[in-house]
Order: C-alpha cells, then structure tokens, then sequence
C-alpha cells in the first residue's frame, strides 16, 4: 500500500496532500487550509447544500467522467483520492468570463443574500453537464438538496431554465452543456494517472484511514480492526464527526473495493454491492419495481444520494431508513462477511433491537440481494413526512400483495418510523392472509397495525397521529390497487 | 435627457460576486495570524439554579486557552436593548436549554467544541414553565399583558345576532438564514476594538458591547458588509455573539471569532414568537362584524428582548385590512423557560393578521358564504369606517381596488366552482382555493427609532462612496439605495460603491428593520448627494457665470449652459476649486406620531397593501399538502427597483407557507427543542413551489406619502399574502364533515390529520 498521502484535481493541477486527518472535511479543507472560501457551510450536516462542490470521477470502465454533486461538509477528505474536485471557484477564473449558469444566476436575480448561492451554482452546474433540456420536475429533483431562504426559488428554476440559452461554442468543457460537450479526454488521462492498484493506507498520529481496493484486503483488515468505523458515503458518519465531535482511530472506506461497488442483475435477483451508491442503485430498482419511484425520488437529495450506499443505509439501521421497509417486503437478504466466511441472512432477520443487529465483531454487510419481481405482485412504498423532498420520514411503509382473483394469496407490509427497528406488520399481515382484498378485511388490518406498532412522540410526528398515519397510508395503498386514486398530492396537476 | 436610474430591474450589487463565490461574508474574511476560535457552554435545562460550573476539563482540553463566565464581565451582564434582562451568560439561574453558561476559546474551532461539551454543571433544578398557556395561568410575563380598547365590544357581540368563540394556536418560525450567527473582534490600539459581526443592527452591537466590556461607543467600530440572510433573526440576537467575541478577546487579549454552529444558532438564539389566541365575534347576517374580543398569548421565552414591539405590532395588525368598529384586544407577553423570542419578518404582524383572517373565514362558513364576499363586506371604507383601533385614518386604503382585478385576473369565480366540482367526485383528494388581503403599516411604531444618515463621498474622479446605516441581508437595499444616489448624480450605478455598514461611519443607525431600510436610508442617501450636487451646481453656474437653473445633470453628464461636460470633469473642476464633495444626509419620517401609553396616533407613515389567491390540493388521508397555483399583486408603490421588489414579494410568500405548512418548531417535555437543524425543521424546496406560480406588482401606484420616489416598503408585507394557503387548505377540508375545520398552524400532514380526525368526533 501506498504512503501518507493523497492526490486529487484541482483547478487543473494535481493537488497531493500529506499526513491527512482521515475526518477532515473536504469543506473545512477548502476553507480553512485552501482559503478557498466560494463554499459556504450552512448546517454540517448536509441539509442545506450551502456547501455543495461536484466531484469528478471515472466510471466504472474508465473510459468516462461522471459528475457527482456532494456535501462537502460531511465528506472526509481522503475519500476524493484519485478524483478531480470542482467548486464554484472553478467555474470562472474571473470574473469577467462567467460560467453560462453563473450568467443565467444573474440575469434571472437568483441570489438575494447569496450565500446558498454557490452551492446552488454547482448543482445546476451539474444539471447543465447531463440534461440537455430539464423539465420542472427535472429541475426540482436536481435542486431538492439546496435550500434558498431568500428567494422562494422561482428565480433559480428560470435560471435553470435559461442557462442553456448563452451557452457560447466554447472550447472549455466545463462551459460546454449537455448534448454538446467534446469527451474530456484530458481530465480522463489525469485521473486514470491517479488510480491505484494498491488502495490506500495511511496512519497519521495514530489514527488510521484504510482505502483498499479488493474485498479479500478489506475483510482482512476489518478483521484485524474490528472497532474499526466502517466509512461508506459517510452521510451519517460525517455527523459524528461534526456534530458529535467524536474522533474517529481507525476508518475502512468502501468506495474503493471493486467487489463492493459491483452492481449486478442477476436471473432471479439483483446483487448490489454494499458500497453502491443511492444515486446508482436506485434506477436499476425502480426498473424493476416502479411502484418505488416516488419513494426514491423523495429518499435524501441528490448530493447525499450521489455520496450514500444502499449498504450503509441498511448497516446504519436507522428507524427510519427509507430503503429498508421496501427491501424488506421484497424479501431481499444480505451478503455478510467476515474474514473469509460469508453467509446469507435475511434483511428482516438483521434488526434485533434499536442499534443493535446481527453483525459480529469484524463481520460486514457486502451486498444486498433484491429478489426479482414475479409478475401480479403489487409493490408499492409510501413516505410520509413533512416535506416532499429531502426530509426524514415520520413514518416510511411498504407493501407487497399478491392477489389470487379477489384473494390475497400474500401480503406483506413493513414500516419505519413506528418501532425502535424497521419491521413487517405481521399482525396486520395476518388480519388480510387468505382474506377477500375488500374494505371490511381492509378495516380489520388497520385495526390489526394497533397491536403491531405502538409509536413514539418526537419533533417528526405525534404517537397517536403516528398510527393514524400509518393505518391512513394502507387504506390508500388498498385504494390505489383499487383504481379509486392514482395520484399523490405530490403528482397531483404536475407535468413531468 | 434626465434618465432615470431608479425603477429600473438592476441586479443584486453583489450578484456577480455571489455566483462565484467571492462575495466575503463574515466568516470569510482574512483572519488575523493569532485568531482564537470561541464555542458557547449550554444550559442542559430549562429552568435551574446553578450550583457550580466546573470547567477544569474543559480547561484542560486540547487547543484550549481561555475560558470567560458572567465573573469575568467587567461591565453590564447584558445585551437586551429595551429591558436589560438578557443575560451573556447565565449568572446563578439558567432560564432556557441553550442559554450560555461559558465561552471556551482555542485555536481550532473543533477544538473549542469538543472542549465546550466538557463541563461539568451542577444544577439545582426549579419549576419550569414552557407554554405560553401555563404561563398565563401562573402570570408569567416579561412585560405587562395590554388592552386596546374601542367602542363597546361587550354589548355589540352579545346583542349581535350571530356569535362564534374559538381558540387558535399558531406556530412559531425560525428564521433559518442560510448563514448561521457569527461575530469576529479585534483588538485595536489604545483599548479600541473592532468588530466584524452578521448583524442587522451595528450600532446596537456597538451599544451592547460597550456596555459590557466597560468602553465608550468611541472606541468601538462595528462593520458588517452583507448578511447570509437575517429576517429579523440578527436583528437583537447577534448582540449576544458579539458580547461573545468582545469579551472573550478582551480576557484573551488576542483576536476572537464566535461562529455559531447550525444546531447551537437554532437553540441558542430567539425565532417568530408562538400565538394562543382566543376571540369572540358578533356579526350580522351579511357577515359583517360588529364586535370582537381578542386575547392573545405569545410566547416570549424567558427575557423581553424585543416583544414588547412585537407584541404591540399583532395589536396594531389584527384588523389586517378590516373595520372593527367594537373591539377589544388584550395581548399577553408570557415568559417561558424557553428561548427568548425575537423580531422576524412582520415583526408580531402576521399573527395579528393570522387571527382575523381566521375569524373572517369562520363567520363566511358559519353563515354559508364565499369567504371573499366576507372579506369585501369588512373591509376599510374610504371616507367612513376608516379609523383604525388606534386611532389612525387609513387614508390610502386602495384594498378593493386590489381584490377586484386580483379576482379577475386569477379567475377566482370560475375556479373555484371548478374546485367544488372536483371536490365532490374526489374520495381521497381535496383541493380549496382563498383570497387574503394584507395591509401592512409601515415605520418602527417606537417612533425615534424612525431617523437615518448616510455619508457621501464624491472623488476627484467623479466616482461615489456611499454609505449609509442600512445593512445588506440580501433584500437588495444596497442597489436600491445605490439608484437613488445614481439618479441624484445622473451617473451610472458603477460609478458608486456602497461601503459595508460602518458605525465610524454613520453613527446611531436604526436597525435595518421594518422593512423601512430603503425608506430612511434611500431619503437619507438621496439627500447627501442633493447637497453634494447643490454644490455643484452652484459653483458650476458661478464658474461659469449662468444662472443655476441653466445647469443640468443628465444621463453622465452636465449641461452648463451651452457647455456639457462630463460629471468627473465638473467634480474635479470644483475640487480644484475647493468646492467640498462629501456630505451627510439625514432623514427623519414625516408626520408620525403616537402616545405608546394610549396606543394611539399615528405609528404608521403608510400602509402597504396586496392580496394572493392560493389554490392546493389536500391529500385526506395523509394530511400532505401541496400548493398548486398562486396569483399575487402587490403593491410597492412605485418601485425603486422592480427585480428587487419582485423578489421580496416571491421569497416572503414562499417564507410565509413555510411558516403555515411545513415549518415546525417541536419542544419536548423538558423544554428542549427537538427542531434544531434542516434535517428537523422543514423550511420549503424548491419543489414547494407552486407549479403556477403569477406575481404581479401594482402599477401605476405611486406612495400617497412622500416617501422615497413614491416607492413603498416591501421586505415585510407579502410575507402576510402566505395566509391565503392556510385558508386555501382550511377550504380543501371545509366540509369533510366539518364546515368549519380545527387545523392548528403550521398546517403539516400531522396537523391536518388532526383537523380532520377531531372534525369526524371520534
């Protein structure tokens, strides 16, 4: 393995950076050792997207540049090896050359106090690069991780509307938008130069980040440091650093482990490595399972989609994850290992108590198998929470019914947000088994959810509301399989 | 040709700078070589007598130089400007989670954080109280509960002959500025200090920190170039931070920085204040009302700071646009274990205009009626009805003008049938549609506050330093002020630079507040350059022996008889000729005047008006909601800078349904807040707003008053036109089953849950 360093692009030059604190933050490292100081931190948690920066890095054969918006406030530093970062500084040089989006930001007055301004720079930047021609529901996706207090956000969808209109025939491929844009054959040079075939390794004053590249090396290390923190998009673990203060000895990243980040369909199943990313992994579900869409849409915000793994979500096992009910009802399993021995554990069977799952010291989650769907089964998710985008569910649930005619061969049904774990609704599952899909067996499983779940009142919803929620949420899912609604308020008079 | 630099859609003066990232806010700017990073010690209880603050592990943290408690205050323990009842730090009681009991001081601001989480705080716990409700039970308040009086309310609501009593509870707000609270000082020579503070009010920074650190305001200078964002929120609360910083370099000798992290600035400082409010109305069988009592109950949080003004603003605002001919107002300023709360955009107003609005739409669906037609029935006459509860004639009520081309422009009768269709073939979803005027009253109702100065500098070169007391939060006050001044001089706005707010500048400035920033300091400013260019002008026709009338300023240039020359070359012809190019201007709000003892007179120079119509859909099973359409027009006289105005009126109504929507502020049992970061507390997305989304300012609606080029105020009062999608939502539930539906603001899925769950009586 290599030494104490680590290189990665920046303003066309290969910045390499010794002895690095493995939780630095790419945010504190621009501004604080950089002095580069166009991003802003608005929260530290990756909520506000006043910090957002693109990275830059090859695809998985190497032969193209995916751009990637993230929160630099919650990504560790070491974690940029081998990519090339750009901020909002990196769009005009001066200011007498703006970037197309920079323009359009001024002409449509889409910056009152300017301060979530450059984040938003860099995620319409990113929207310039890979959609031609956004639609509203485009524009609103690509922006859902950006907060604007100001403006109310009429002003930067013109934006993000007319930045296309000035885009000039420009030789510089950062000004060059999508659909017209030359292969940056020089920045794919740059990085293939910065790939390692060994990963990475470093200890500084005793703390010690670890980047290898296969799965053999990393359960070889886990093991060797089981109270290792296991680094993955780093969306949650970003905040025990900045808000917690915790100081982290020992960080294995993932994100460099080819047989984590192996996305496969499979005959009967899809295989996702633990360390695929949200923004990867989801429109290969949704192909599968469409009744998922408006759940992934609303799942986080694109900088933390692009940064968070379907593995750390489930391995995290938050009460209120929003990938799990959905896998759970799928009957999706996991891929565990430790050392050299690998078994296979059902997701529903991972989850023992709040915090608390079936990882032994040293043993770690490698894939997700999301089984394929059979046809005349019903999936569907629903996210109920304050907010449309960007928000942590109150209550998170998801359905799998099989109807046999006018009877429910199967059902399954599992919820976040009601339990100190995400779990199946057996008792409401019961209530319908075998039964007529009618309003009166209908009643008696919203009934049944009262002896599955007894809520908690916290800031995200009340115990009582809770429950009433969730009994809400299956009356809909019965009258969605019904014909008798199909939209949401969320769709409801919305061209996409 | 005179050409009119005012009016004009000119960018943001910063915008170039935000798109790129090199606009300097306070954090950002160079930091001395020898800079310690500070972080504040909290409370961890709501209510508690503090037996002993041990802070030698904190001492004793890696990075840690210093520590500074209430002990080591050499002047006022105090930042409250009106009541001195703000405490820097907590002396023997801590009165709210979060209030400051230590600052610790390091070299890295991770440091300071973790050593801040390391003290060691013995409490004696006490009663707490955290609702405004036990607070009026237990009279709790920080300020005397007060009562306008009008008529004979009594007697007209129980010999009208219709009467509707209810209960409203109302939501608080943070302010959510996207730049959190941050101060920075400096120690100067010979005991001075300067101060680089996020504030909306340098020369109360400048007060507050005098009075602490034992100095005169001679020796302090505060500047503050931009705000990422402020709303009210640094109005007051950014005194604290400072006292913070000052205090902490003094005992440290070194520079120090506070810069508050997201989740500490949203325990740790003030927000909108929360409403009880209880009424009782009489009303005829046309929906006009004939008596009404009002009893609010705010929620002020444990210090004064600045509820007395806000409180007084719901009493000034709780007719919005309607004629109450009998009534009674009784406003309760209730102290809570909680933080104290503070001025936010409206300033008290919107939940005065919150209550009335609510009573309007209960009688219009008590009695079976289009809200709209209630609304029309009680608004302001022209030349009757018109005399405010306080005594102040509406003399530029233009509100029915405004409601009937908003009606028609938005198509409100059509639609709304079209959603009573719907409704009645929709099981699950529902939508509503409402119309709500606003009328805003504008100048502080304290009224010395209403005074402003501005200092301009003319170069040799024809160019301009302007500065003024204004401060720049984003709401574009710098441009506009920057237009005025342009349009005195005839050049272009390029050829002045507006300097950051700079108490050695401009002393004694009012806060940037009450949306009057570009009123006082737009009239100050244009009055410093007026006398600059008398000056001109005088010399121009002496030098040159015509008479001043023959001297003109156009469009870059001067006419001085036959002669033209350019504005530089008569700039720099009158200095050779030691002519003085630097003047003051100072402004004082005309014809204002109001007895606080009485509550009566005239607090407000004008008032601003404007109505929206909301369409939303409602999911009934849910509670989600989503806005679908909006039609604003709003009035902003006529407008110094329409791209300017246009954006206060769409970010403060966009403010404004965060507010009544989404917005939640959550305490538990132990008075902690549990809404204190973006991951809790929803302000909107962009996906929030409306798909259709029409706003519109009012043409050819010059200020009856002489303000400012007869522009009108703009910051606060579209945040108000939001009150027509809490209405809208209220009307998706109106009849499912209840006519009259229970929602609580903020109207989120929960709430309107509930509405629906307590309409069906379960």
């Amino acid at each position: 393995m290599s030494g104490a360093s680590i290189r990665f692009v920046l303003h066309g030059e290969v910045i390499e950076v010794d002895n690095v604190d493995p939780t630095r933050t790419v945010l504190q490292f621009l501004r604080e050792d950089l002095g580069r100081k166009g991003s802003k931190e608005g929260c530290a948690e990756g909520d506000c997207g006043a910090c957002t920066v693109v990275v830059a890095e090859l695809t998985r054969d190497g032969d193209e540049l995916a751009l990637k918006s993230i929160n630099s406030c919650i990504q560790f530093l070491p974690t940029l090896d081998g990519k090339e970062l750009l901020t909002v500084e990196s769009l005009a040089p001066d200011s007498s050359s703006l970037h197309p989006v920079q323009r359009a930001m001024i002409d449509e007055h889409g910056s009152q106090c300017g301060f979530c301004t450059p984040g938003f720079v860099m995620s319409l930047f990113v929207l310039y690069k890979t959609n031609p021609k956004p639609s509203r529901q485009e524009i609103d996706d690509a922006l859902a991780g950006n907060l604007c207090r100001c403006t109310g956000y009429r002003p930067i969808i013109a934006a993000a509307q007319s930045m296309y209109a000035e885009s000039p025939d420009d030789s510089d491929w950062l000004r060059q938008p999508c659909g017209k844009q030359d292969k940056p054959t020089e920045r794919i040079t740059r990085l293939k130069g910065l790939q390692r075939a060994d990963g990475l390794e470093f200890d500084v004053a005793g703390r010690r980040y670890y980047a290898p590249v296969d799965i053999d090396t990393f359960a070889a290390i886990y093991a060797r440091h089981p109270d290792a923190t296991i680094l993955a998009g780093g969306t949650d673990i970003g905040l025990w650093v900045t808000k917690q203060h915790r100081e982290l000895q020992t960080v294995i990243y993932t994100g460099r482990v080819e047989e984590l980040t192996n996305l496969s369909v499979m005959p009967a199943h899809i295989e996702v490595g633990a360390a695929v990313t949200l923004a990867d992994v989801m429109p290969v579900i949704i192909d599968h399972y469409p009744g998922l869409e408006e759940l992934f849409r609303r799942f986080a915000s694109p900088p933390i989609r692009n940064a968070g793994t379907l593995g750390g979500n489930i391995a995290n096992g938050s009460p209120i994850g929003d990938s799990m009910p959905a896998l759970m009802v799928l009957g999706a399993s996991l891929v565990l290992r430790q050392g050299d021995s690998v078994r296979e554990l059902a997701l529903e069977e991972f989850y023992h108590d709040y915090q608390v799952n079936d990882l032994r010291p040293g043993e770690f989650v490698a894939a997700i198998r999301i089984p394929k769907n059979e046809e005349a089964v019903i999936v569907s998710s629903q996210k109920w929470s304050k907010r449309f985008d960007q928000d942590i569910s109150a209550v998170c649930t998801a359905y799998r019914l099989e109807l046999d005619g006018e009877v429910v061969r199967s059902f399954r049904m599992a919820c976040g947000g009601l339990a100190p774990i995400i779990k199946r609704a057996r008792t409401c599952e019961a209530a319908l088994d075998g039964k007529h899909w009618n309003e009166q067996n209908l009643e008696r499983a919203c009934a049944a959810l009262a002896s599955d779940f007894t809520p908690i009142s916290d800031a995200r919803a009340s115990a009582d509301i809770r429950l009433r929620a969730v009994q809400n949420m299956l009356r809909r899912f019965y009258l969605e399989t019904r014909g008798e609604v199909d939209t949401t308020v969320y769709s409801y008079g919305r061209q996409s | 040709m005179r050409e009119r630099a005012v009016g004009r859609a000119l960018p943001h003066d910063s915008a170039h700078l935000h798109v790129t990232g090199r606009a300097a806010y306070t954090d950002d700017l160079p930091e001395p070589r020898d800079l310690l990073h500070l972080a504040v010690g909290m409370s961890e209880v709501a209510h508690a007598r503090l037996r002993g603050v041990d802070l030698g592990e904190v001492l004793a943290s890696p990075g840690v130089v210093d520590v500074c408690t209430a002990e080591h205050i050499p002047g006022a323990n105090n930042f409250g400007s009106i009541v001195a009842d703000d405490p820097i730090f907590a002396d023997d009681e801590v009165q709210f989670v979060g209030q400051p009991v230590f600052a610790v001081a390091a070299k890295h601001v991770e440091e300071a954080r973790r050593a801040a989480l390391k003290a060691s705080v013995d409490y004696e716990l006490l009663e707490a109280i955290l609702d405004p409700l036990s607070a009026v039970a237990k009279k709790s308040f920080v300020l005397p509960s007060e009562t306008i009086v009008r008529g004979d309310p009594d007697d007209a609501i129980s010999s009208a002959p219709r009467r509707l009593r209810r209960r409203l509870t109302l939501g608080g707000q943070d302010q959510f500025y996207l730049e959190g609270h941050i101060a920075m000082a400096i120690p100067q020579e010979d005991g001075r200090l300067l101060i680089y503070s996020s504030t909306q009010h340098p020369d109360e920074v400048q007060t507050v920190v005098a009075h602490a650190t034992n100095r005169l305001a001679k020796d302090i200078v505060v500047i503050c170039r931009r705000m990422g964002g402020a709303f009210g929120g640094k109005e007051s609360q950014a005194g604290l931070i400072a006292c913070i910083a000052a205090l902490a370099s003094d005992k440290t000798g070194r520079p120090c920085k506070l810069r508050l992290d997201r989740d500490d600035d949203m325990i740790m400082t003030g927000k909108r204040h929360d409403f009880v409010i209880d009424y009782d109305v009489g009303f005829d069988e046309t929906g006009r009302i004939l008596g009404i009592d009002f009893e609010f109950a705010s929620r002020c949080g444990m210090s004064a700071d600045l509820s007395g003004p806000v409180n007084d603003r719901t009493m000034f605002h709780c007719d919005n646009a309607y004629f109450l001919e009998n009534v009674r107002i009784v406003s309760h300023r209730c102290k809570t274990n909680t933080v104290s709360n503070t001025a936010f955009r409206g300033f008290g107003g919107p939940q005065g205009m919150f209550a009335i609005e609510h009573v309007v739409d209960d009688i219009a669906r008590e009695l079976g009626r289009d809200p709209l037609e209630i609304r029309r029935r009680n608004f302001y006459g022209k030349d009757e009805r018109n005399v405010t509860q306080y005594q102040q004639t509406v003399e530029d009520n233009i509100i029915d003008e405004i409601f009937d081309k908003l009606v028609v422009d938005s198509d409100y009768e059509k639609r709304r049938s079209a959603i009573r269709e719907f409704n009645a073939g929709s099981k699950v979803l529902r939508r509503g549609i409402a119309i709500t005027p606003v009328k805003f009253g504008i100048s502080f109702t304290n009224t010395l506050l209403n005074q402003a100065g501005a200092l301009v500098h003319v170069y040799k070169d024809g160019t301009v330093q302007l500065n003024h007391g204004g401060t720049e939060m984003g709401q574009g006050l710098y441009i506009k002020v920057a237009q005025v001044v342009a349009d005195e001089f005839q050049i272009g706005v390029d050829r002045i630079r507006t300097m950051e707010a700079d108490t050695s500048k401009v002393p004694n400035a009012s806060a940037t507040a009450a949306s009057s920033g570009s009123d006082m300091n737009g009239k100050a400013a244009g009055k410093a350059a007026a006398k600059i260019r008398a000056r001109l002008t005088e010399f121009a026709a002496r030098h040159f022996s015509v008479s001043e009338a023959d001297v003109e300023f156009s469009a870059g240039s001067v006419l001085v008889g036959d002669r033209s020359m350019s504005f530089a070359e008569l700039v720099q012809l009158a200095w050779a000729n030691r002519v003085s190019l630097s003047a003051t201007g100072y402004y004082r709000t005309p014809k204002i005047n109001y007895d606080r003892a009485t509550f009566s007179g005239r607090p407000f120079f004008y008032f601003a008006y404007g109505a929206a119509v909301t369409e939303v859909v409602v999911d009934t099973l849910t509670g989600e909601n989503r806005v679908l359409r909006v039609d604003i027009l709003h009035d902003c006289g006529d407008s110094l800078n329409p791209a300017v105005d246009l954006g206060q009126v769409e970010g403060g109504y966009v403010q404004g349904v965060g507010w009544l929507t989404s917005e939640e502020l959550w305490w538990n049992d132990a008075g902690e807040l549990g809404t204190h970061a973006p991951s809790t507390y929803k302000i909107p997305t962009c996906s929030d707003l409306a798909p259709d989304f029409r706003v519109e300012l009012l043409q050819n609606s010059a200020n009856r008053e002489n303000t400012i080029y007869r522009s009108k105020a703009v910051g606060e009062p579209p945040f108000m036109l939001a009150l027509s999608a809490f209405h809208a939502i209220r009307d998706a539930l109106a009849g499912s089953p209840d006519k009259a539906p229970n929602l609580q603001a903020p109207a989120t899925p929960e709430s309107v849950l509930r509405a629906i769950r307590d309409a069906s009586h379960e």
